[in-house]
């Protein structure tokens, strides 16, 4: 008797060290998040302490001695651009792959879907080669070229010497980097919508289109946009292909004012300049604070983002259960 | 008599066009969409043929094994580089899959209480990070603390990005094991631990591997976090506290450099990347499909042999 309940004992205790480590384990995300934004804060505090709020609506970025003064406005405003213009390419493109996919047999929609998501395994900075080296050339001379022709003199949109390092080829690259997780996630949320509601639009003799706009997108409205706004939160973050197509201006210059223009982004502002900042100068903590604001951005963009998908893929379990 | 008859003609014909027209809208919907995908096809086809056709170019065996020439020379090769992946990624799963594994056992094992769903979701949020923003922590907290750029930074940035992927995805394999397995291990006195190790895992094996290759294969092409961890550099490994070389990092600084020998080695480097990259997701799809779902199927289909 007194050694069965040793026995009980012990075990709850070996399963009690397992459950604290395997918390613990859970509880690491939450630790490096809270000491990210932490570290991020306090290391970039002599540049709050140096700008004040004025970092944040200021354009200058200079990092000479003495002179130093930095503005990160015009590198918001490349993110914002940048990522806008491909949201416009990116979303409408990922849908339609959505809905050909979520309806195709499996026989073709399962290879297609892996094709499509093939695209998310090519690392950034091989798109940033291809997109230097050979999309640069073709959008240049096939597409900016004559836009610029027809429309460079009345419309500001196309006025500036296209030079294919400008902020929309960096845009139709991301809007090609964010298809497959837009995509993806508009598929499964699209599967999502119960049988019953496709059928009863089949019913009253939808065609399939007339389904699609009957049922599914009613239905998964919110759903899409979370997944919109995922892609969003991508190319917000996304640095190497954007770094190495957009031309990479600073301050003043970097201010959006063409499409043909060059800009910069917040994380590529980072990336350039990052290993040649001193960390004795305040360069390097107006870096950091750049990193802190796309922190910040991130941040309210995935929340926002998963809170949407996930409201979405719950209903999916009542109706279903219902 | 008559006015019915005609009256019916043209209703007849009115739904006839109405159908006309609406099949019509149908069809270019379904001709549109169709282009989207293929849109979306064209920049991976392009990707992989100027990959491969100018990678090729650049292959040969002093290539793949000696430090780089002189700049421009277009002499030398990617050795270090490849050297340098090959490491961070071993360094980053060290430090990224124990962590996400037992992250996904906590998930699944204890998660159904608000604080895991807090954990899930924040772990979500986290997969989405600018992973630029990863380097710059791990560049605060390693390599400003000691003074010097270290392996160890790039590899903890790394695993920053590799331990939530992990986590999902043990999460839901772990998931599909079904509560039978778990009860028959409670049914036969063992521990919890016991049974989620030896049975659950075991279980769940080939998911969480498919986890684990796929995060690896995210990693290995990431550039961002390892300009400001790693730094690049033209040496073999020699210590874990200097800079050290990575293929992204390799390629990102060749194609910096306005010499055609050098584009021609970054498409070099470009081709070995991509061959690592879409080997592991090419070889994870046969995997998935061969072995994974037949081994689900089975448990599926002893489960349904077991409630009849």
């Amino acid at each position: 008797m007194t050694n069965f309940n040793l026995n009980l004992k012990k075990k709850i205790t070996s399963d009690k060290i397992f459950k604290l480590a395997a918390t613990l384990a859970g509880t690491y995300v939450l630790v490096i998040v809270v000491l990210m934004a932490f570290q991020l804060m306090s290391e970039s505090y002599p540049i709050w302490e140096k700008e004040g709020l004025s970092f944040i609506t200021k354009t200058d970025w200079n990092a000479v001695e003495d002179r130093e003064s930095f503005g990160v406005l015009p590198y918001i405003l490349g993110t914002l651009t940048t990522s806008a213009i491909a949201m416009m390419i990116g979303v409408p493109l990922s849908i339609g792959i959505a809905m050909f996919i979520s309806d195709a047999p499996p026989k073709i929609g399962v290879p297609l879907g892996f094709l499509v998501e093939l695209l998310a395994a090519v690392p950034s900075v091989i798109y940033g080669l291809w997109g230097l080296f050979v999309f640069r050339i073709y959008f240049r001379d096939w597409i900016e070229t004559p836009l610029h022709n027809a429309f460079g003199d009345n419309i500001w949109l196309f006025s500036g010497n296209p030079y294919g390092l400008d902020i929309l080829t960096a845009s139709v690259i991301l809007a090609i980097m964010i298809i497959p997780t837009v995509s993806a996630v508009s598929r499964e949320i699209m599967k999502a919508v119960p049988q019953q509601q496709k059928e009863a639009a089949y019913m009253l003799g939808a065609t399939k289109w007339e389904m699609f706009k009957l049922a599914i997108f009613p239905y998964s409205k919110t759903g899409l946009i979370g997944a919109s706004i995922l892609g969003l939160g991508r190319a917000v973050g996304e640095t190497m292909a954007v770094t190495m197509l957009i031309g990479n201006s600073t301050g003043l210059g970097a201010i959006p004012s063409s499409l043909f223009g060059p800009s910069q982004t917040m994380s590529s502002v980072i990336a350039n300049e990052f290993v040649e900042a001193s960390p004795a100068s305040v360069h390097m903590p107006a870096l950091i604070g750049v990193g802190l604001v796309l922190l910040l951005i991130a941040i309210v963009i995935n929340v926002v983002a998963h809170l949407l998908v996930t409201r979405m893929l719950k209903i999916k379990e009542g109706a279903i259960n219902n | 008599m008559n006015s019915i008859q005609q009256k019916r003609q043209e209703y007849r014909s009115l739904f006839k066009q109405n159908v006309a027209k609406r099949l019509l809208v149908d069809k270019s919907v379904r001709v549109i969409v169709f282009s989207c995908v293929v849109i979306a096809i064209i920049p991976l086809g392009s990707i992989l043929f100027e990959v491969f056709k100018n990678g090729l170019a650049a292959i040969s065996i002093e290539f793949l094994t000696q430090t780089p020439g002189a700049v421009g020379s277009g002499e030398g090769g990617i050795g270090p580089a490849i050297q340098g992946t090959l490491i961070i990624i071993g360094l980053a799963s060290l430090l990224g899959v124990p962590i996400g594994v037992m992250s996904g056992i906590f998930l699944s094992e204890y998660g159904d209480n608000a604080f895991a769903r807090f954990v899930r979701f924040f772990n979500d949020v986290f997969m989405e990070f600018p992973s630029i923003i990863l380097g710059i922590f791990a560049f605060l907290v390693i390599v400003l603390f000691l003074g010097h750029f270290s392996v160890w930074a790039g590899a903890f940035a790394l695993s920053l990005i590799m331990f939530p992927i992990i986590a999902r995805t043990t999460e839901e394999s772990l998931k599909m094991v079904p509560v039978t397995y778990r009860e028959a291990g409670t049914a036969l006195g063992l521990k919890k631990w016991v049974i989620t190790f030896r049975i659950v895992l075991s279980a769940a094996k080939s998911g969480m591997i498919t986890g684990i290759l796929l995060s690896v294969s995210r990693i290995g092409g990431e550039t961002a976090p390892l300009i400001i961890t790693i730094l690049g550099s033209s040496q073999f490994f020699s210590s874990m506290d200097t800079p050290m070389d990575a293929l992204p990092l390799r390629i990102w600084r060749l194609s910096l450099l306005p010499y055609d020998s050098a584009q021609l080695q970054g498409w070099g480097a470009a081709l070995v990347l991509i061959i690592i990259i879409l080997g592991i997701n090419l070889g994870v799809k046969y995997y998935f499909m061969n072995k994974k779902s037949g081994l689900f199927e089975s448990i599926i289909k002893q489960r349904r042999n077991i409630t009849k």
